[in-house]
């Protein structure tokens, strides 16, 4: 009876935590009365998803990757391209599968290279999904894009408001987030972080190399899909400008903010890069130099990322070290 | 019964011999001692028995199968464990789960480990080697802030973790604290005495060799001059030369 009411409370307190985040998410549909900052928390929760994949790839498994607009592109293309010809869903899974497969194959390099070597590498790619898609003009729309991307209904479920397409937002980001929280917590955390910490060591220890590291980078590269093709219909609009370089820059630059190697950093990562910027607005002409100053400080200053900040208040309050989320 | 045999293995860098012809048969249950001077191709023995390096030439056989090619963590998981010359272990971990990254991998599927999260039988027996090897009060600090003899006791926890059949130490008392190397020596007497397991050890103390090892080989521009018991060893007048010169 005992053993039950511990095991009862043991799922009650992650589980408690998964719906305080998930109302978080949520909230601002209900409470946000402007358009645009409703567009901007629906921003922040895609950048999220793709911003953890980065972070399983880069933070956990120790492997650079500059294709994530390039994923994210890959994944809205899906759905812009499938999501008439079939069903929301279904272009969503697609484009996550396909991700998925690509970044399997993206993977395959850092077995031979490493740093800025396999840097540069995945920088090549995401040049090459970018002709792709400004190129094949038949399939993609080429330089136009592809317009009218609708939002989904799931019968009398729907999402095409900005509200409700929110809620559909903040559900997938936290299912997402579960998924990586699951997978970060498994063994296979342990092996990413131990490949990351010291890789002949890591094989040496049975470690798989290959198996590990292919499936951070398709894992990764999926969570970067997901984030793609929620990202087309909240636009309504994508062209291939959207998913050039800079925007892999963009994600990198959350998942070292935030604290790279930690579960909550590109939670903080997407939010301060997605935010800071709009604040910096009142600086009119000079808010893009005001932004890149602070997260140069940010960098020269915490170079373990945000999470510094949230690990010292923790031990202050508290008197303890701030717990780890994942192994 | 022979654990381990090399024959004739070879390890060239560019045209230099780091290995050059090797012969060495290990007995299962035997502290078998390997010694050389510096650059005499130990360590590099080491490295293409657990496949770190990839030999140039001759064959290695783990109990009567070949495993010349094959990758490290397919060795590992045949049962050779190895710790290093200088301790490798994984510095923002936590001991526990530098411990813990020694067996998972031994155990199920890559995909049954997706599901792995619990792991109470691997925590109890991390926690009670920490204990056999008395750092069990180190658990959940981080490897890094661990002193040098310390890293050495977590570099050997991690490899018993998987019970391998054979042990490759690489100078594991280079740099440790006197009063930690009796407690080192001492915990490898009792694995081979008590568990059965096998050891080969490079080491440059020689009272430690001597007094540890049944049998000892050396090497010497990597080439084997001399194989037998420590008394035998200290009496070889090649071995005399070797250490010596003249």
């Amino acid at each position: 009876m005992n053993t039950d009411r511990v095991s009862e409370k043991r799922w009650l307190r992650p589980l408690t935590g998964w719906l305080c985040l998930l109302a978080i998410l949520i909230l601002p549909a209900f409470v946000l009365k402007s358009l645009y900052m409703l567009y901007l928390a629906s921003l922040t929760c895609i950048y999220i998803i793709s911003a953890t994949g980065l972070n399983l790839i880069l933070g956990y498994a120790g492997q650079i990757s500059l294709a994530q607009a390039a994923f994210m592109g890959i994944g809205a293309y899906s759905v812009g391209i499938f999501a008439v010809k079939c069903s929301f869903w279904l272009a969503l899974a697609l484009g996550a599968i396909i991700a998925f497969v690509l970044g399997l194959g993206l993977g395959y390099p850092s077995l031979k290279v490493k740093h800025h070597y396999l840097a540069m590498v995945t920088l090549g790619f995401n040049i090459i999904v970018y002709l792709v898609l400004m190129n094949e003009q038949e399939v993609t729309g080429g330089p136009y894009g592809i317009f009218n991307i609708a939002r989904p209904k799931v019968g009398p479920l729907d999402f095409t408001s900005d509200a409700g397409y929110h809620v559909l937002i903040a559900v997938t980001t936290v299912l997402t987030l579960f998924v990586a929280y699951w997978i970060l917590n498994s063994q296979w955390g342990r092996a990413f972080k131990g490949i990351r910490e010291n890789e002949i060591r890591a094989e040496m220890l049975g470690v798989n190399l290959r198996n590990y590291k292919l499936m951070a980078f398709a894992i990764g590269s999926a969570f970067a899909g997901i984030a793609g093709g929620l990202l087309a219909p909240l636009l309504g609009y994508i062209d291939p400008t959207i998913f050039n370089l800079g925007f892999s820059f963009y994600f990198l630059l959350m998942v070292i903010v935030g604290g790279s190697g930690r579960f909550e950093g590109p939670f903080i990562g997407a939010i301060i890069v997605t935010i800071l910027p709009e604040v910096m607005r009142v600086a009119e002409r000079l808010y893009f130099v005001l932004f890149s100053l602070s997260a140069i400080l940010i960098l020269i200053f915490m170079p373990k990322g945000l999470t510094t900040v949230w690990d010292w208040l923790f031990k202050k309050v508290a008197g303890r070290e701030a717990p780890q989320l994942t192994k | 019964m022979k654990l381990l045999e090399t024959t004739g293995l070879k390890k060239y860098f560019y045209e230099l011999p780091a290995l050059n012809g090797v012969e060495v048969h290990v007995e299962k249950g035997e502290l078998l001692g390997l010694i050389g001077p510096n650059g005499s191709g130990k360590t590099t023995f080491f490295d293409c028995v657990t496949g770190v390096l990839r030999s140039s030439g001759g064959k290695v056989f783990f109990k009567g199968q070949e495993i010349t090619h094959l990758k490290p963590d397919a060795i590992y998981k045949m049962g050779i464990g190895r710790t290093f010359q200088l301790v490798e272990l994984f510095p923002q971990m936590t001991v526990l789960d530098n411990m813990l990254l020694g067996i998972q991998e031994s155990q199920g599927t890559m995909f049954g480990r997706l599901f792995k999260i619990k792991e109470n039988g691997n925590r109890k027996k991390a926690l009670d080697l920490l204990e056999f090897l008395r750092i069990s009060p180190l658990k959940d600090e981080y490897a890094r802030n661990l002193s040098y003899g310390q890293q050495k006791l977590l570099d050997l926890g991690m490899v018993l973790m998987s019970d391998p059949e054979l042990i490759l130490l690489d100078e594991p008392i280079a740099g440790v604290n006197r009063s930690l190397v009796r407690e080192i020596i001492d915990h490898v007497q009792e694995l081979n005495e008590k568990r059965g397991c096998t050891f080969v050890i490079i080491e440059h103390d020689m009272p430690v060799v001597m007094n540890l090892c049944e049998r000892i080989i050396v090497l010497d521009y990597g080439e084997k001059i001399a194989e037998g018991g420590p008394k035998e060893i200290q009496n070889n007048e090649r071995v005399i030369k070797a250490y010596f010169g003249g």
